[in-house]
């Protein structure tokens, strides 16, 4: 069989044929990388026992551009983004399964970098790639690269997190700096290169996630705030459990790169995207106790108590702000774009 | 962060703000008009109006640059897009206001045109040098301010001498828009908050005709919090002693004479356009500027021989009034029901910038009565 030529070669129509190339590269690349045993049998599906209880699947397209960030690219991403996922119903994620859409003409040496990112998230976290697809699309007819994982966990007996369950009373805790992932990404696009050190925060929560939910399994929600930021997701929650919300401006951490890069872009931190970053909904007795725990991880030393949660039929997120007055926070419109004066 | 935290401290606000409880006299009501729409969503933005007395009221002014460009500019753009098959940049505010029935510049795109988004009239220039065999046309828009940069790429393009790069230029003038609203006399308006960023490039001497024919107040305000508290409280002031002069409260930016570097630049590249449509304000001449004669070879009507387009506005949509101040956004019956941020009925309700979604993104509460 051919070897990869992953220096200089790229992608071809036949590397997603099915045929010898397929193989080649699946093996090559993708198990060479991922490196686990049940990946490694070449079934098209991985088989495995599961402890009982409850299990959670969930699955995320990506798409992002450009495929590779400060802080991340889109392997590593690909990796967290589900893991993360699955984590927020409190499940401790177990394994993951990838699928990759590759535009003819990607060359093999990206590729391998991607993969030697994602399996490196992969092996860090703890939860493997355990099988996988690849298909080749015409040139044109892909942007380089989009990867779909899905990942599978299981909840700890006890724990019932879930986006409806917000009570008036309750307390809302963010993990850490909040835009972080958005501005990065933003600094290295095509068009709008701009000097900052800000890396992408794109990080496994699980692992926070697991230490939150032994000391207190009674937490209601959590989400991770990515695509539409901060904003987006209180206004989620507040609508799956129909209530409002109260924030504090000055009590929600961001840092002076994102608050900078923000004032001069016309931009709002609050709908900026984040990879590393849950928004967790507690009982207003439990949440000094569960901040104290947070604080203690290194993903969440500087989570912070934002607000509150209130009856509210018209499940508004209104935010005090540093300034002292009062303001909606909305569901984003379209994209939040760039101001012109 | 220096030069923004100072200018957004709740104590310094409330400290003026109590100078200006203490200077209003109780029998008068002050009705100031802001221009510009940035200082619409900063007092929305920071909750500025909560800080005022009930006799001091914001009427919301026209600088909202896409709010003024009437749909028949945008419906143009979208044919030279589609019939000419030409790449047609602009910046990303203008991609979701409403042009003829139901179309943008963002369906556009979604149905095939090449229509980029960019954050820089030199990024239109670099897409021109990137694809040497398509047309390439920068919509250009905006007051003053974007003004001078689109000036700047035309002469490097003329320089260049670059053969596929065109401006649909739509720069319109901030004088001449005030001077009308004063003339119309629809709305009552006893003080002109001045635009920030226009200032900076206009200067502040720019104003002085407004004030002495309409014997009106205008303090050029910046556009954080603190700035536009300050600037009312030296507009309350100008009133109770019946002055009508031009004050500058936005000194860490502007000057008299403003910068002249970008005037004569926007000189070397434009000249007055007779007659020019605004959304709201209709047909105001000498209100706009034009490519001039030494540039004609990069003006985008010229080149594709565009033709005027006259498309009306949504039926029950009220942004004209709004622009001209003669009504605020939650007196529109298509407001926060047929026309939101989502689906955008009027220009107003689109931008950053608009008044409409100044009311509808962080004043709602008010208008909604959430408890607090």
């Amino acid at each position: 069989m051919s070897r990869l030529d992953i220096k200089h070669g790229i992608i071809e129509m036949g590397h997603g044929s099915g045929g010898r190339a397929s193989a080649t590269l699946i093996e090559e690349l993708f198990v060479r990388h991922f490196d686990n045993s049940l990946l490694s049998q070449g079934n098209d599906q991985a088989a495995f026992n599961v402890p009982a209880g409850r299990m959670v699947i969930s699955t995320d397209a990506h798409v992002i551009t450009p495929l590779f960030f400060p802080g991340g690219d889109i392997g590593s991403l690909s990796v967290h983004g589900t893991i993360n996922d699955v984590a927020m119903s409190g499940a401790a994620p177990l394994y993951l399964a990838a699928s990759f859409i590759i535009e003819e003409g990607f060359p093999l040496a990206d590729l391998e970098a991607i993969v030697i990112s994602m399996a490196g998230a992969s092996k860090a976290a703890g939860v493997p790639v355990v099988t996988g697809d690849t298909k080749v699309v015409e040139r044109g007819k892909g942007d380089g690269v989009f990867i779909t994982t899905t990942g599978i966990g299981i909840v700890p007996a006890g724990v019932d997190i879930s986006g409806d369950r917000a009570k008036a009373g309750d307390a809302i805790i963010v993990s850490g700096s909040i835009g972080d992932h958005g501005i990065a990404i933003l600094s290295s696009r095509e068009g709008l290169e701009f000097g900052t050190a800000m890396a992408s925060d794109s990080a496994a929560l699980h692992t926070l996630v697991a230490a939150m939910v032994a000391d207190v399994p009674g937490i209601r929600c959590l989400r991770d705030p990515t695509r539409g930021g901060l904003a987006t997701t209180l206004n989620e929650l507040a609508r799956q459990s129909g209530v409002g919300m109260r924030i504090e401006e000055a009590a929600i951490p961001v840092k002076a790169e994102v608050r900078g890069a923000c004032e001069l872009l016309g931009l709002d931190p609050l709908y900026i995207a984040n990879e590393g970053k849950l928004v967790c909904i507690v009982a207003a007795e439990d949440a000094a106790h569960l901040l104290a725990i947070m604080h203690k991880h290194p993903l969440a030393q500087n989570a912070a108590i934002i607000g509150t949660v209130c009856a509210d039929a018209q499940q508004m997120v209104v935010m005090q702000t540093a300034f002292g007055g009062n303001r909606v926070v909305d569901w984003l419109a379209g994209e939040q774009l760039p101001r012109i004066c | 962060m220096k030069y923004v935290d100072e200018f957004r401290d709740g104590d310094t606000a409330r400290a003026l703000a109590g100078l200006i409880r203490a200077a209003v006299k109780p029998d008068v009501n002050y009705r100031l008009m802001e221009f510009c729409g940035g200082h619409t969503h900063a007092i929305f933005r920071f909750g500025v109006n909560d800080l005022m007395p009930e006799n001091v009221s914001f009427i919301h002014g026209p600088g909202c640059p896409v709010c003024v460009l009437p749909a028949g500019r945008i419906e143009s753009a979208i044919r030279l897009a589609e019939e000419e098959d030409v790449i047609l940049c602009t910046y990303a505010d203008l991609m979701r206001v409403p042009a003829g029935k139901h179309d943008s510049l963002h369906k556009a795109k979604a149905r095939g045109a090449d229509i980029r988004m960019i954050y820089s009239a030199t990024d239109a220039l670099a897409i021109a040098r990137a694809n040497p065999e398509r047309q390439v046309v920068f919509f250009a828009i905006g007051f003053e301010t974007t003004t001078p940069p689109t000036a700047a790429v035309l002469k490097i393009a003329k320089a260049m001498q670059l053969s596929n790069f065109t401006v649909f230029c739509n720069h319109v003038e901030t004088p001449p828009a005030m001077m009308h609203i004063l003339s119309a006399g629809e709305a009552r308006i006893d003080g002109i908050l001045g635009p920030s960023h226009v200032s900076a490039i206009i200067g502040s001497h720019a104003y002085a005709a407004c004030c002495d024919t309409y014997r009106v107040p205008l303090v050029i305000a910046g556009f954080e919090p603190v700035d536009v508290i300050q600037s009312v409280l030296m507009l309350v002031r100008q009133i109770n002693a019946g002055e009508a002069r031009v004050e500058n409260q936005y000194t860490r930016a502007v000057s008299e004479h403003g910068n002249q570097k970008a005037q004569a630049l926007m000189a070397e590249v434009f000249e007055q356009r007779p007659i020019f449509e605004w959304r709201g304000l209709g047909s105001l001449p000498e209100s706009a500027v034009q490519i001039n004669s030494v540039y004609a070879a990069f003006d985008a009507e010229k080149r594709f021989a565009m033709q005027e387009i006259s498309t009306a506005d949504i039926k029950g949509c009220i942004c004209p009034a709004v622009l001209r101040g003669m009504n605020n956004p939650d007196e529109c019956k298509l407001f926060g029901t047929a026309c939101t941020p989502e689906d955008p009925k009027g220009a107003c309700m689109v931008s950053s910038e608009g008044a409409c979604a100044a009311y509808y993104s962080y004043g709602r509460y008010r208008t909604a009565g959430a408890e607090q």
